[in-house]
């Protein structure tokens, strides 16, 4: 039980990870709000920005699942292992910057351009090594369309919540002076938390 | 090239960027006006009233050739890399894309380590520019969001269509044209954007083929220079609407869009009216998702003895105020307005840009006035205001006097002495220059300045 706990705790924090990063949604909705003039934009953009979040992490974990019934589950541990340390490394050597879209984007824009950058930043791979460490994963053939929806969904609630909390703190209290100073290269941590997740995915 | 922090000479926002800390060097494009085989560099002038240097030429690289004829220049990133929808803030500002407007070259010239003495670290050879674009004459650059954007007045062969292309940030290759759709769109010269709307603004001037031999009195009466504006949508790259003020107004050059993200206006500088060589400043406005233009300025021309003017102004007995580059404060307050006919240069509260109110003039060169500068009070100046920078926090601006080495010819036949001066600008409007500041480029004309960091026209701004 206390493994179980401990993966779900895990996917909702790899979800707060990827809520945290300016780049993966919160100032965007931020920037929504500036350009409307009013906090309810910055709400209005968060149900898209989540919406698309979740169906990148969901499809990734659905091929996972559906390649689980053909092949062996080690082989998909160490595919996905030599993914994360090969994507990781590639975004370590080519800093080349994800762009898609403009500044007046509706509810699909938002969600497109939401699920492209998670696409694009290898979010669904990075949660995908706790997926196929949890409890279902054995058995998982019959069992893993479940626990997928649920790890995609714990996931995005962690991501949710930190992007709405940060979007919501940053346009009605703090600012984006912030951004000058505090907005440390997460893509860079990025890439090496993908070749950590790799590796330890090949371990565990 | 990735760094840990932004780049710290982003901000967010053009309020933000109003607390940055004084710049202490400019760097200027200084040409060779003359046709004796000298080659433009890229001077780098003390602009810190502290250094024993204030007020000279203290670096200089040299283009590796001779007729490039430098003109407007650009960073290769600015607060455009803070903006949402692609994020890249961890890269520097650092390179300057110079290119030259005769030669079609362009340069990249890297200002670190040591901004004082910045180096050529790629060119850009114009065939390739030509076999990658279809494009000559490069004009003005733009860092945005997810590149750098370059207009361009024409084709290699002199005619039309001008237009924009696109260079990569980081490997500075030519990527090829903008456009997707031109629609009418023919002559080109400026160009700028509304990022917040997703819009591109572009203005006209002439074909390389139309401009580089001086201006053609017979295009000129004809009304066959550029008198529109078109309006593009940024992400489709699309024409959607074209603004024309009528051929009467001739030259619709420097487009200085509002900073706030929010805001969809902004000014545009009209040359010369044909009815009465009056020179106007217009504002485009978004209303109603459709765009409108309307004049909000008129500056007439003054009479004239003959005797004292070029042989091209003779027949009118006026001297016309030639409004040839204008600038905005980031605070979206101040307009500048440089006019190199009279030799005025003129400052205007635009916090209603429909009503604008004059709040400064100063007087300085000018075909007939020939005003001099404090610091050498009985010395006539030549050549007029003309491309003008204005300082992040809006209280420095600085301005050269050459235009374009064919035209200057024109006006100025008997050869412009080319300068530098800086101006105080006071909190509530009102403005003075510097006593202690004028550059003297020598035999060489100073024309666009950057200042380093950044400065009222380097920068694009994705939040308000």
């Amino acid at each position: 039980m206390s493994g179980e706990l401990a993966i779900w705790s895990t996917l909702f924090l790899l979800g707060a990870y990827h809520g945290i990063n300016p780049g993966m949604g919160w100032l965007f909705a931020v920037a929504r709000g500036m350009q409307e003039h009013r906090a309810r934009a910055v709400a209005w953009s968060l149900p898209p920005i989540a919406l698309g979040h979740a169906l990148s992490i969901g499809v990734v974990v659905l091929v996972a699942g559906l390649v689980q019934m053909a092949l062996p589950l080690t082989y998909i541990r160490i595919g996905v292992a030599v993914t994360l340390v090969g994507l990781g490394v590639y975004k370590l050597i080519r800093s080349r910057h994800f762009r898609w879209g403009g500044m007046q984007v509706g509810f699909r824009d938002l969600t497109i351009w939401s699920f492209l950058m998670a696409s694009a930043h290898g979010a669904g791979l990075m949660v995908l090594p706790v997926v196929l460490a949890g409890p279902h994963a054995h058995h998982l053939a019959a069992a893993h369309g479940v626990s997928g929806v649920w790890a995609t969904l714990v996931h995005t609630l962690g991501y949710f919540t930190v992007t709405a909390a940060v979007a919501l703190l940053v346009y009605q209290k703090f600012g984006l002076a912030m951004l000058r100073r505090s907005w440390f290269n997460l893509d860079l941590v990025w890439a090496i938390a993908l070749v950590v997740t790799g590796f330890v995915a090949l371990l565990v | 090239m990735s760094m840990w922090r932004p780049d710290p000479t982003f901000y967010p926002s053009p309020k933000m960027a109003m607390s940055a800390p004084a710049e202490k060097l400019a760097f200027v494009a200084m040409l060779n006006g003359k046709n004796n085989g000298r080659h433009d560099a890229l001077g780098v002038v003390d602009v810190d009233p502290a250094s024993s240097g204030y007020g000279h030429i203290v670096g200089q690289v040299d283009m590796p050739n001779a007729g490039d004829e430098l003109h407007h220049f650009g960073w290769n990133a600015c607060s455009a890399c803070l903006c949402p929808h692609a994020p890249h803030p961890h890269v520097e500002r650092r390179y300057l894309v110079v290119p030259g407007i005769h030669s079609s070259r362009i340069h990249i010239i890297d200002t670190k380590p040591d901004p004082r003495n910045p180096k050529i670290v790629k060119v850009i050879e114009p065939e390739t520019l030509a076999a990658r674009t279809g494009y000559a004459s490069p004009h003005t650059v733009h860092c945005g969001p997810d590149g750098i954007l370059v207009s361009a007045l024409g084709a290699p062969d002199g005619g039309g269509p001008g237009g924009i292309f696109v260079m990569d940030h980081e490997s500075f290759d030519v990527l090829g044209k903008w456009e997707l759709d031109r629609g009418p769109q023919e002559l080109a010269y400026d160009f700028w954007w509304h990022l917040g709307f997703d819009t591109i603004i572009t203005s006209e001037w002439g074909t390389p083929g139309m401009v580089n031999q001086g201006v053609n009195p017979e295009i000129l009466l004809k009304g066959g220079y550029g008198h529109k504006l078109h309006i593009w949508d940024l992400l489709k790259r699309r024409h959607q609407q074209a603004l024309d003020l009528g051929s009467e107004y001739q030259m619709t050059l420097e487009l200085r869009p509002a900073h706030d993200p929010t805001r969809a206006y902004g000014f545009l500088g009209v040359v010369v009216s044909l009815k009465d060589l009056s020179a106007s400043i217009w504002v485009w406005y978004r209303d109603n998702g459709k765009w409108g233009i309307k004049k909000v300025i008129e500056i007439p021309a003054e009479p004239a003895d003959p005797a004292t003017l070029p042989p091209l102004l003779q027949g009118f007995k006026a001297v016309p105020p030639f409004i040839t580059d204008i600038n905005l404060s980031l605070d979206d307050r101040f307009l500048y307005v440089s006019c190199f006919g009279t030799g005025e240069f003129l400052q205007y509260d635009v916090t209603d840009p429909f009503h604008p109110r004059k709040t400064g003039s100063v007087h300085l060169g000018g075909i007939v006035r020939k005003a001099a500068h404090p610091k050498q009070p009985k010395t006539p100046l030549n050549g007029a205001p003309q491309m003008v920078e204005l300082s992040r926090d809006g209280k420095r601006i600085y301005f050269t006097n050459s235009l374009y080495s064919p035209w200057d010819a024109q006006f100025y036949p008997e050869g412009i002495r080319s300068w530098m001066v800086k101006l105080d600008a006071k909190p509530e409007g009102g403005m003075e220059l510097d006593p202690k500041f004028f550059v003297d480029f020598g035999e060489l004309r100073g024309h666009q300045v950057r200042l380093e960091g950044g400065d009222a026209s380097s920068d694009s701004y994705c939040y308000a």
